[in-house]
């Protein structure tokens, strides 16, 4: 067997060569089967259970955001990227706001490199007006000027997180 | 073989508003149980093979990138990640925004506007490692290989994660 090694150097959990494999295999092509992890299992040599086991349990340590899709952007509905230049002082209070929003999905502070902008976040909805509304309410309730940053193309074909076994 | 279509004429719902109310039922993820297709199809009213079919046709067309494990890079060790912006002449952006999307350590490649005077930047990718150092080193390799020291670039670090979910296109009527 593989010797298990550390996800990360602070974390308190270890994954095995098989959660590995886990993480990085089935990032796509997830199979349509009415007995999807016993398709799985027979890739790793595990049965049923013991994938659907693993995958809660890396689920419940924070590894895994979620089995499922990641939508195209564009195809499902609007999405934006947006930025907030905010005082260093106002950063929480703020971060709060745009996180309450429910079509906020990421919201980062970003060091701002010499910029103004140290507030990210990605928003989604079914339509652009719902955006519009998103952003209203975040420029009301802050009293700042949200900057909008459509995406205008897409180079990269998501191919999923290569993980390499969570080495470097 | 017959490309995959959403499944409609079994009910009297709309094709649309079938399409939809998969997506919803989907966008955070399948449940983790041992029949996930038939649970889903339990909260839908249809049967598992019209949730496969179903999804199948969503992958067909598109609107679903990719169907499998998304993975939480912080909690698996890859604790740095830059987007770095580039402010690139509009007749380059798109040839350069090819050879960064082949980059191995880039995860994401966009063009955005600019909102000038306060945002001269038009090309946002991705870079994610172990470290910031590791992120840096692939940053300068990235300039080095395409000869870009003269292109007017940032790296953006993320500092705190306030909210991190799968995006949501449609309201479940639950806030996360």
């Amino acid at each position: 067997m593989p010797a298990a090694f550390p996800a990360a150097p602070s974390a308190s959990f270890v994954l095995d060569a098989l959660d590995w494999r886990l993480l990085d295999e089935f990032q796509r092509d997830f199979p349509l089967d009415a007995q999807p992890w016993a398709r799985i299992g027979e890739r790793l040599g595990l049965g049923a259970d013991a994938v659907l086991a693993r995958l809660t349990r890396l689920q419940a340590l924070g590894c895994i955001a979620r089995v499922g899709p990641v939508f195209a952007p564009k195809r499902a509905g609007a999405s934006l990227l947006a930025a907030l230049a905010v005082a260093p002082q106002r950063l929480a209070e703020v971060a709060a706001i745009v996180s309450a929003q429910p079509e906020v999905n990421h919201n980062y502070e970003r060091e701002p490199a010499g910029l103004d902008f140290n507030l990210w976040f990605v928003l989604t909805a079914a339509d652009a007006a719902a955006l519009d509304a998103a952003i209203a309410r975040i420029e009301s309730a802050t009293g700042l000027t949200v900057m909008r940053l459509p995406l205008e193309r897409e180079y990269h074909i998501d191919l999923g997180f290569r993980l390499h076994g969570g080495r470097p | 073989m017959n490309p995959p279509r959403l499944p409609e004429a079994s009910r009297a719902t709309p094709a649309g508003a079938w399409r939809q109310a998969l997506i919803a039922a989907v966008q955070d993820g399948l449940p983790l149980v041992p029949e996930p297709f038939a649970a889903l199809a339990a909260t839908l009213g249809c049967d598992e093979a019209e949730v496969r079919a179903g999804l199948a046709a969503l992958l067909a067309d598109g609107t679903v990138r990719r169907l499998g494990v998304v993975v939480r890079h912080r909690e698996l060790g890859f604790a740095a990640n830059a987007m770095v912006v580039w402010d690139v002449p509009d007749t380059r952006v798109d040839a350069l925004g090819a050879q960064l999307a082949a980059e191995p350590a880039v995860t994401l490649c966009y063009r955005r506007p600019r909102v000038p005077p306060h945002w001269p930047y038009n090309l946002f990718c991705m870079i994610h490692g172990h470290d910031r150092a590791a992120v840096l080193a692939e940053l300068a390799a990235i300039v080095g290989r395409h000869g870009l020291g003269e292109l007017p670039h940032r790296p953006l670090f993320s500092r705190q994660r306030f909210k991190q979910r799968g995006a949501r296109y449609l309201d479940r009527g639950a806030p996360s």
